[in-house]
């Protein structure tokens, strides 16, 4: 009698088993889906997620929850530093993590990013050919690209219907446009925007160069309303400016009615050259549950997944396999996907070293030339 | 103008002298008008557009709830709330208590020290913000946690609590200056008048100088209250992983101040203007 | 026997040191174990090398360059010839004049207003008490933006004068130095009224019956009983506006479009993205030296004053 019982539990608990590893899929194709988990066996029940704010589809933290069972929870930093300052502390429960370029090169150097194991993260090579190798992370070690973007500028096509492609709509200003442009309250950016309108580097580390840039930032002063990195997108809303220095994912929401901008923005990258900024997914070093971070990293990269994430946060995806999934009228933008010319136009601003001392400086002395 | 005075015994007496406090009465008015004006004007403002049809806190294109029921559904935003709310009043009560405490030592009490710790219970008001959350974070991190964590064998990590200690530790001295500014014209007398008459020290303090000295405790605790709901830098840096109010805001600005937050605040002004009705209930019964 | 509770309760009674340590304790343990321990740990980071990443170079290397970087601005190896040694220096004394500015116009604007709330009935001056914090309880970065809003050229204050004729064309209130002020007492105004409004709740006006009775105008009735008796109020709320002001940078920066530069964004850029903590925090304790300086100076002269009375 009890061997009968016996065995008719051990059919029922496979059957049961059974199910529930097909449950999950809903679609056709249903294994597709188990596989974008991992081994469940070593996936940890949350992870946390320290990255940029409004960075990710919210919708994208609840499917992964859903499929894998893996709770996501988010927090967030407004800057490279803050998020430098938090990992050096020793404050890091973090597991994944979105540093900038020029902070990868950084953390590396101090240890502080794991390397990935892309056995477990496979999707790299979704990853378009532009956006890997850099010199921030050379061979691929570390990081996996998640957003890019351009500090460009945007352009109210009311005033100037037909923007020129170039650094000299703000500092060589026509009048309507003078005493309404915002330029990116950034040293590096800024100095950099100078820098590449004179020829050189946005990297140059050369004293005469820089004074030079100083001067001209200096005398563009007094046509410049603000220098404004948070809310630079309200001002051209609202027409308070007329050319705006901004990033892209700011651009696409200015430029948007559905997501409170207007008609009418366009978006140019100019000739003489643009800072290209990527940020990336990374592991920490201290992570308490780095295979499910790297998980969550190949699960984010998975194509339509990368697809979903890019329409909802606005910024251009460095994913290539994406692309079949996202709006066709989104990726003929050249604003948001520019052309392979535009491209080579882009600039990576780079760790400098001992020499942000400098920029630091003539930031300074212009800020106190122009307002002190 | 002829003026008319009242003298003591309560007679009415025409006068040639100018009158001393009246006159100005309407200029003291007028100020208090334009000040509160300018303090609420604003406030107005972001009242108004917590109602917005668009997600646009610029222009003002038609009348919606729906910001209120978004709020009503984001729990990060509340979580965020319910974390500055507790963090402000355990903030206050302790600070408020210790505060108070010191004033009435350094008051009371001169030794040799006492100079220096007043300087030191500055500090705090002049140290800038982000020195101190700095330095909080690299204490906390890389000296409280280890040494908890050898003595209990977990290591702690930041929350509520670490905020809640910074935040007493820069309400304090606000407490103090506040409470120390009311001790200075304290007329001692009454104390010895009250002792005179049989009262014992604890007596003393809790019914003659305890409400005396209330309404420089509350001034001190409201401030308490207010630094505290409002601190961004310092909460910065000692929150881990949780937020407040203002850490939770500070990051949504990056994508424009929406009407959400307007909301959320008027929400809070309406709470707050809720608790002034209710004291002013509260002083009626009485 | 009695119970050891009472036993230490009479004990407190009698001994006055005692009374003085259970005062003073909890006070002294959280400020030196919460504040004064960390701020050495700053201390130590203003007198090292910085690190390549932000933080420092480790293994630890003392020196005192950022000391000197503050008081001579071309002393790194960057600098060339036209660089102005006191650049740090000017931005340090900009950023008090403007301090000094606001705490002016909050004790001017201030002073009047507690004085009116402590003419009111008692029930009345809660309230207003109550009315002059409650804009604070909302977030102060939603109430500057909004603040903004009003000013802006085309805010409702502007409309309110070209509607009304008074002015010819809208006033340039925000990003420049205006708005610094305009938002900086918008701020900060409520650290002025309270200790006011504390000291001036307790003054006895009908000295000021007695001064008008002995032939005193209201201005030397003011002057000479009135401001005096009320005077550690006026130092407590100075003491509450200027030291924050001084060092303060996100209104500055959101009202002036990030045009005028004070200390308290240079020092928050050291620890951001210049990467230069130890900078920052040499530049925060010179800072914090200097104000203290002026600030206990400032109290002792006042206090004496007061005692001379």
């Amino acid at each position: 009698m009890k061997k009968q019982w016996l065995f008719a539990v051990v059919i029922v608990a496979m059957i049961v088993s059974a199910c529930q590893t097909a449950a999950p899929t809903t679609e056709p194709g249903g294994e597709v889906v188990s596989e974008r988990c991992g081994d469940k066996s070593q996936l940890a029940k949350e992870i946390t997620l320290y990255n940029w704010v409004e960075y990710i589809d919210p919708a994208l933290k609840e499917q992964f929850e859903a499929e894998c069972g893996v709770k996501v929870i988010e927090t967030n930093y407004d800057s490279n530093e803050t998020l430098l300052a938090q990992l050096q502390a020793g404050a890091g429960t973090y597991d994944i993590i979105v540093p900038s370029d020029y902070m990868v090169s950084i953390m590396v150097d101090e240890n502080l990013l794991e390397p990935l194991d892309f056995n477990v993260i496979p999707n790299i090579k979704n990853i378009g050919a532009f956006h890997v190798n850099q010199p921030f992370d050379p061979e691929q070690k570390y990081t996996v690209p998640y957003f890019w973007g351009a500090s460009g500028l945007a352009v109210d096509t009311k005033v100037i219907p037909d923007p020129e492609e170039s650094w000299k709509m703000v500092f060589e200003p026509s009048p309507e446009v003078c005493g309404k442009i915002s330029m990116l309250d950034d040293a590096r950016e800024t100095v950099g925007a100078a820098l590449m309108y004179l020829g050189y580097s946005i990297n140059d580390t050369d004293l005469a160069h820089l004074e030079e840039a100083k001067e001209l930032l200096i005398q563009q002063a007094e046509c410049v309303r603000s220098y404004d990195s948070q809310t630079n997108d309200d001002l051209i809303i609202t027409g308070e400016t007329v050319v705006g220095h901004l990033w892209t994912g700011d651009w696409t929401l200015a430029s948007n009615p559905d997501t409170g901008g207007r008609e009418g923005i366009a978006y140019v990258i100019p000739k003489e050259g643009c800072t290209i900024f990527q940020d990336n997914m990374a592991v920490p070093v201290s992570a308490p549950n780095k295979y499910t971070a790297m998980v969550f990293i190949n699960y984010l990269a998975d194509p339509e997944i990368a697809a979903q994430n890019a329409e909802a946060v606005g910024y251009p995806s460095p994913n290539a396999a994406a692309r079949e999934f996202i709006d066709p009228e989104i990726l003929a933008n050249e604003s948001i996907y520019p052309p392979e010319d535009v491209m080579q136009r882009l600039q990576w601003i780079e760790d400098v070293g001992p020499a942000l001392e400098l920029y630091d400086r003539i930031w300074t002395e212009f800020k106190a030339a122009i307002g002190g | 103008m002829s003026a008319e005075a009242t003298v003591s015994t309560g007679v009415r007496v025409r006068t040639q002298r100018r009158p001393v406090i009246r006159i100005g009465s309407l200029a003291l008015s007028l100020n208090a008008i334009v000040i509160f004006g300018f303090l609420y004007l604003p406030i107005l403002i972001l009242i108004l557009f917590s109602f917005n049809n668009t997600r646009s806190v610029a222009q003002f294109t038609g009348f919606s709830t729906e910001w209120y029921t978004k709020l009503f559904s984001n729990e990060e935003l509340q979580a965020a709330a319910g974390n500055s709310l507790v963090i402000a009043l355990v903030s206050t009560i302790v600070s408020t208590v210790i505060g108070t405490m010191t004033a009435l030592a350094l008051d009371r009490f001169r030794f040799r020290l006492s100079g220096f710790l007043e300087a030191n219970l500055y500090l705090p008001i002049v140290i800038p913000e982000i020195v101190m959350g700095i330095a909080l974070l690299l204490f906390f991190n890389q000296a409280l946690f280890p040494i908890l964590e050898s003595v209990i064998g977990a290591r702690p990590t930041q929350g509520v609590p670490t905020v809640a200690i910074a935040h007493i530790a820069f309400n304090i001295p606000f407490v103090y200056v506040i409470v120390r500014a009311r001790l200075a014209d304290f007329d001692h007398r009454l104390e010895e008048a009250a002792q005179d008459l049989g009262a014992d020290e604890w007596t003393t303090f809790k019914r003659v100088t305890l409400p005396l000295l209330m309404p420089g405790i509350l001034g001190g605790g409201l401030m308490a209250f207010t630094l505290s709901l409002d601190d961004y830098l310092i909460t910065a840096f000692t929150r881990g992983n949780i937020n407040t109010m203002p850490t939770y805001i500070y990051s949504l600005v990056r994508k424009g101040v929406t009407p959400e937050i307007n909301a959320l605040s008027t929400v809070l002004l309406a709470l707050s203007m809720g608790l002034v009705l209710l004291s002013l209930a509260a002083q009626r019964k009485r | 026997m009695a119970p050891i509770t009472t036993r230490i309760a009479e004990g407190f009674r009698r001994s006055r040191n005692a009374r003085l340590f259970g005062l003073l304790s909890p006070g002294a343990f959280w400020l030196l174990v919460f504040f004064t321990v960390p701020l050495l740990f700053m201390l130590l980071i203003s007198f090292v090398e910085k690190g390549r990443a932000g933080g420092v170079k480790v293994p630890l290397q003392v020196t005192a360059e950022s000391y000197l970087q503050f008081f001579n601005a071309c002393s790194s190896e960057f600098s060339g010839p036209d660089c102005n040694p006191l650049l740090y220096i000017n931005i340090f004394a900009n950023s008090a004049r403007i301090a000094l500015i606001v705490t002016a116009l909050c004790l001017a604007l201030g002073y009047p207003l507690a004085y009116f709330i402590s003419r009111q009935s008692v029930r009345s001056r809660n309230i207003l008490l109550l009315l002059v914090m409650i804009p604070f309880w909302t977030n102060f970065l939603v109430r500057t933006y909004a603040l903004k809003q009003v000013l802006a050229e085309s805010g409702l204050f502007n409309t309110f004068l070209l509607d009304l004729r008074l002015v010819n064309q809208p006033l340039e209130l925000l990003f420049n130095e205006t708005g610094v002020l305009l938002g900086l007492v918008y701020g900060y105004l409520p650290f002025a009224v309270l200790p006011l409004y504390a000291s001036i709740e307790k003054f006895d006006f009908s000295l000021m019956e007695a001064a008008a009775d002995l032939g005193a105008n209201n201005r030397r009735a003011f002057w000479r009983i009135m401001l005096p008796m009320t005077l550690p109020g006026v130092v407590a709320a100075l003491v509450l506006v200027f030291v924050p002001v001084v060092g303060a940078f996100v209104t500055p920066d959101i009202m002036s479009g990030g045009k005028v530069e004070m200390i308290g964004t240079l020092i928050a850029r050291q620890f951001g993205s210049s990467r230069n903590w130890p900078f920052g925090s040499a530049m925060s304790f010179i800072m914090m030296l200097l104000v203290l300086v002026g600030v206990v100076y400032y109290l002792r002269s006042g206090s004496k004053e007061e005692r001379a009375l």
